[in-house]
């Protein structure tokens, strides 16, 4: 059985400029921050984000890595507003497809099943018609008539997801509450990287209902302790509400020398150096 | 003496009486504690969430899973009645979160439309707004989030089959759209404001009956409850301060 086995750099080098890379998570929770701050330190631009969007989406816009947005809200949830997506958004840093969060939600499944587009009650009588002029409706052939928005697929060139175990053959476990939409992210891409709080031989006795991702729909495992940092990363930790606030606060430059320079380590150590000197 | 924000709390509750065995969703301080209370005396069968992935009690024991692809599907079912927030709302009920000025270039991004135009078309939608304001109150919005009456009626009957705005509550008062062409309505005042002080602070014309009602009072153990058993540290305060 192959083992998929790789660091975050082996990710990246996958990557390319001008692809669609979906990332997954939703807001400031279990996004896989560890790979975004990897693709970070390549010179990998250009790129379509499709995102239920948090620092993930952040991050890649103060950097200038973002072409296309496509999402339905960016936040950090106890911080409702992600200000350096809304700096870069206020100076026309990037274009945008904004579409509702059950849209983008069915976008995935259509993907995810080879459709070009799922029908939805929702964007109807919204500007969400006006700002995306390229959506299109369809009408029900049954009886009932109805129209109905065609929410098109994302289908993503490639997809960046975080979970909490994963064995070396892509198979991967959630053990929060809410595995968010992270299986569906890797099934409508054609290539997808599963980071890990650890990896695991087996799953053991484990609840068969948390092995959320299956090892087809994956062509990386990266163990990435504390990879969410500093989103939550349920149970293995909760977000870091003192360095959100330190995040947002702080100009992105001086944020930039400090945390993004080095490597995953670096940052990881940097974080810990940080949190000394609130004490 | 009854507070200003325990009046939005009890104008909030109203909201989901006689909803029966739904979700209620409610976003911010005052609608929480409004859900709760209801929930606690004239409607029992709500369901309510931790705000993550739990359907609770109140006793906040997991009572059902619900993560965000099942809720996103309560909403298409109509199970819901969800309170959302209002950067911006019309005289029809249109709602922003989005962004302010002009979608392409924003003089402010805000949230993004989140999953407004799902909830107005799917599930009855009401609105909270802590700080009534001609800000808030606009004659017409940046950009159409929750979807307004005309807005719906406009876009055709996929857009209406469902759709319904039950009510907006601000700081101020209780407003609704029973009108003959569903534009907002001054429904109530909050005992201590007047109508005047509405009119001001609201930046479109305003129906209204001839006498406008004041919020209803609570009972005694309404506010026992809101004040000792659901918001003693006084949460409801912080958003609608006296």
């Amino acid at each position: 059985m192959t083992d998929k086995t790789m660091a975050p750099e082996d990710v990246v080098a996958r990557l390319r400029s001008g692809m669609t890379l979906g990332i997954g998570g939703w807001g400031a929770r279990r996004k896989p921050m560890a790979l975004v701050r990897a693709l970070l330190r390549s010179d990998v631009t250009d790129l379509t984000v499709i995102s239920y969007g948090g620092p993930d989406v952040g991050l890649l816009a103060a950097a200038g890595r973002i072409r296309k947005l496509v999402t339905a809200f960016v936040t950090l949830d106890s911080i409702p507003l992600e200000p350096h997506f809304r700096a870069a958004r206020q100076r026309g840093a990037f274009a945008l497809r904004e579409l509702d969060e059950a849209m983008f939600m069915w976008g995935l499944h259509a993907a995810a099943n080879r459709l070009p587009f799922l029908p939805v009650r929702a964007g109807l009588g919204s500007d969400v018609m006006r700002v995306n002029p390229e959506l299109r409706t369809v009408t029900s052939p049954y009886e009932d008539g109805e129209t109905f928005v065609a929410a098109p697929a994302l289908r993503m060139d490639a997809a960046l997801v975080h979970v909490n175990r994963a064995d070396r053959l892509g198979n991967g476990q959630y053990l929060g509450h809410d595995p968010y939409f992270d299986d569906l992210f890797c099934e409508a891409a054609d290539s997808a990287y599963v980071s890990c709080e650890r990896l695991v031989e087996d799953f053991g006795a484990a609840a068969p209902q948390t092995l959320l991702i299956k090892r087809h729909a994956v062509t990386g495992v990266v163990e990435t302790p504390h990879g969410a940092h500093f989103t939550s990363c349920a149970p293995d930790y909760d977000r870091d509400e003192a360095f959100v606030k330190f995040y947002a606060a702080t100009p992105w430059p001086e944020f930039a020398a400090r945390f993004l320079h080095g490597d995953e380590k670096g940052y990881q150590s940097a974080v810990q150096t940080w949190h000394e000197e609130q004490r | 003496m009854t507070s200003r924000a325990e009046y939005a709390v009890l104008a909030c509750a109203d909201a989901w009486r006689d909803d029966g065995e739904v979700l209620a969703s409610p976003m911010g301080a005052v609608p929480s504690i409004g859900a709760r209370l209801a929930k606690r005396t004239f409607s029992p069968d709500l369901l309510l969430t931790d705000g993550e992935a739990l359907l609770v009690g109140l006793d906040g024991r997991a009572e059902g899973w619900l993560p965000y692809r099942q809720h996103l599907a309560m909403v298409t079912g109509g199970k819901r009645h969800v309170m959302m927030g209002a950067s911006q709302l019309d005289r029809f009920g249109n709602q922003n979160i989005s962004c302010i000025g002009d979608w392409e270039r924003p003089t402010r991004q805000l949230l993004g439309v989140r999953g407004a135009p799902a909830n107005s078309l799917n599930n009855p939608t009401s609105y909270w707004v802590p700080r009534h304001s001609r800000r808030v109150f606009v004659e017409r919005v940046d950009m159409v989030c929750g979807v307004g009456y005309d807005s719906a009626a406009a876009a055709g009957p996929s857009a209406t089959r469902y759709h319904r705005i039950p009510r907006v509550v601000s700081n101020l008062g209780v407003f609704d759209f029973a009108t003959p062409d569903h534009s907002m309505r001054l429904a109530s005042v909050h005992p201590g404001v007047t109508v005047e002080e509405v009119l001001d602070a609201t930046g479109f014309e305003l129906a209204r009956p001839d006498a406008v009602p004041y919020t209803r009072e609570p009972t005694a153990e309404e506010l026992r409850l809101i004040r000792e058993v659901i918001d003693p540290q006084g949460l409801r305060d912080r958003e609608v301060p006296a």
